[in-house]
């Protein structure tokens, strides 16, 4: 059975078709890309099945549950993370707090115990600081733990918001334009971590990109958007030689 | 991470030695009354400004209505107290968390409608908030005109008997024992809640609501737990205020004085407790000593914001905390 499987999914504006008919499965540990040029829906997509919006139409089925309209933090808790096409951080937090402040679901100490500092606080305190330096060592971020996020430089801040994405233990991993922005060198690095991302953590990935390198070298699958519709679907080569993929990043 | 219990009775120790020194200080006639009621409105105004930095400075919600929150609870506190007819600490203590769960309950019922949205609604409806509980309270005496039979009938005595809401006269209950220890558990209180995974995920609010959300954070909760926390204390610390006054009005709790309160917040640093509790002295004692230009203290306090915010953006302490422990780790080249 399909991990996230969208049934028609669609939202509406004010009358703006933002997206329509929508549909995608992906399997468990699959990595899928979603391209498309500027403006097509595609973090509209990522928006819809991370509950910033609710879809207008159709239905998303995740690990066997509707999530559809579902609030965002109860979405993450069910197994979908996510990363931002312009970074969010939580600048004013060291590197460290950062990738805490994610496992706060995982954690299960009561408001009591955290005031009076019972055991039970000490013990999940130690064990999430614990889990967050060893998922920084992942990224080789280990040493950074205590920076301030913010001044990261730009390709370790995109890689801290992996890890924090990580650190609520998702199924799906949602990844908005990871390589926007990135030297050549960087974006070699990124793959190399997403790669090492599916080996560690067994997880499915969606990925929007504009590198088509990057894409077309680890994807097995692809989903074409534009105006806001499915204009093509399959393997890297398949889509390569599309001849609608090639007219709408082109032009006729 | 373990429990550093050295730290704690450190911390502790200092606390008592101050403690010991203002109360040797009293005892000796060193400080007279006025100067004892004068400690008494630091600690309150320390506990209004821990509180309001939580919602204000951690939470990042601006609250521009704190001081409604501690009038019921000084309301609340004062109208159980004079039912009960409360007397010594025992009697102040429970009065205290009748204020605090009055001023909690009022809290939720402004804050669950408010926190839903994002943004600035909150500034708005706390705002409202304010001129909402003072008219309530100036007509209190006409609303609760009700005849024997009523069950309104013993709450509307006992208000004419104290002298009706718009000025209640309370029976003086609070001492400098009381209000530095509610002072001290209220700062210890919510130093540990910042650095629990609730504070945290509060903390995430602030910097990044729509990513604390996406990181599993149910953003709603916490702005409602934060705001509603920060009620409580608020409420608390009128119902010190209200028993040490012993004759409040609606006007005690006016809109500029929450804006007052906001003052200190933000010139201490908004995510900073050390900053709070420094402002809350310095602002409280201040105009004590330029008694002669009264006039000129809200001139003062806008010129003293815009410096700030020129200068120092992020307030005195910005997000520092004192800490005995990091002053121990730097005196001793960093190996503690």
């Amino acid at each position: 059975m399909a991990l996230l499987e969208a049934k028609g999914m669609g939202v509406d504006f004010g009358g703006l078709r933002a997206l329509s008919e929508f549909n995608i499965e992906i399997e468990p540990s699959e990595l899928v890309g979603l391209i498309g040029p500027n403006g097509a829906g595609k973090t509209t997509c990522f928006n819809l099945l991370t509950g910033v919006f609710a879809p207008t139409e159709g239905d998303v089925i995740f690990d066997g549950k509707s999530i559809a309209g579902k609030k965002s933090y109860h979405i993450n808790n069910l197994g979908i993370a996510r990363t931002f096409q312009n970074i969010r951080l939580f600048k004013g937090l060291s590197v460290v707090e950062n990738v805490k402040t994610a496992f706060h679901a995982r954690m299960k100490y009561n408001l009591l115990s955290g005031i009076l500092r019972l055991p039970s606080y000490w013990r999940e305190e130690t064990e999430i600081h614990n889990s967050a330096l060893e998922l920084l060592s992942v990224f080789d971020m280990a040493d950074l733990a205590d920076a301030n996020a913010a001044n990261l430089p730009y390709g370790k801040q995109r890689q801290l918001e992996i890890a924090r994405a990580l650190a609520t233990n998702p199924k799906l991993l949602l990844l908005d334009e990871p390589a926007a922005g990135m030297n050549p060198s960087e974006t070699q690095l990124l793959m190399d971590t997403i790669r090492l991302i599916r080996e560690k953590f067994n997880i499915a990935i969606l990925l929007i990109e504009h590198d088509m390198k990057l894409v077309m070298g680890i994807c097995q699958r692809m989903v074409v958007l534009d105006y806001g519709m499915i204009i093509a679907a399959g393997t890297p080569d398949e889509i390569k030689n599309n001849p609608r993929v090639v007219e709408a990043y082109l032009g006729e | 991470m373990k429990p550093n219990f050295k730290m704690y009775f450190i911390n502790a120790g200092l606390l008592l030695v101050v403690f010991a020194v203002i109360s040797v200080l009293l005892q000796l006639r060193v400080f007279n009354p006025f100067h004892e009621h004068l400690i008494i409105l630091v600690c309150i105004n320390i506990i209004l400004a821990v509180s309001l930095n939580l919602s204000a400075g951690f939470l990042g919600q601006l609250v521009l209505g704190h001081a409604a929150f501690m009038s019921v609870g000084a309301y609340a506190a004062a109208i159980f107290a004079n039912a009960i007819g409360a007397t010594g600490t025992p009697g102040l203590l429970a009065a205290l968390v009748v204020g605090g769960l009055a001023a909690a309950v009022s809290g939720i019922i402004i804050g669950v409608p408010a926190l839903r949205l994002r943004g600035d609604y909150i500034a708005i409806i706390t705002l409202a908030f304010v001129f909402i509980v003072q008219s309530l309270m100036l007509n209190l005496n006409n609303i609760l005109n009700v005849s024997e039979g009523s069950f309104l009938y013993p709450l509307a005595s006992l208000l004419n008997a104290t002298g009706g809401a718009q000025g209640m006269t309370v029976s003086r209950l609070t001492t400098f024992e009381a209000a530095f220890f509610v002072m001290v558990i209220t700062v210890a209180v919510l130093v540990c809640l910042v650095r629990s995974r609730h504070g945290r995920a509060m903390i995430a609010i602030r910097e990044d609501e729509i990513a604390a959300e996406a990181s599993g954070i149910s953003t709603v909760y916490y702005k409602i737990l934060g705001f509603t926390i920060s009620a409580f204390f608020a409420g608390v610390a009128g119902g010190l205020f209200a028993h040490q006054v012993f004759f409040i009005e609606p006007l005690d709790f006016d809109f500029v004085f929450s804006i007052e309160l906001l003052v200190i917040v933000v010139l201490g640093g908004m995510g900073s407790f050390t900053g709070a509790i420094i402002a809350a002295i310095v602002l409280t004692l201040l105009p004590e000593f330029l008694r002669e230009f009264q006039l000129w203290r809200m001139l003062v306090y806008a010129v003293l914001l815009i410096a700030m915010m020129i200068f120092r953006p992020k307030g005195l302490m910005g997000s520092y905390e004192f800490s005995v422990q990091n002053i121990l780790k730097k005196f001793r080249g960093g190996r503690a």
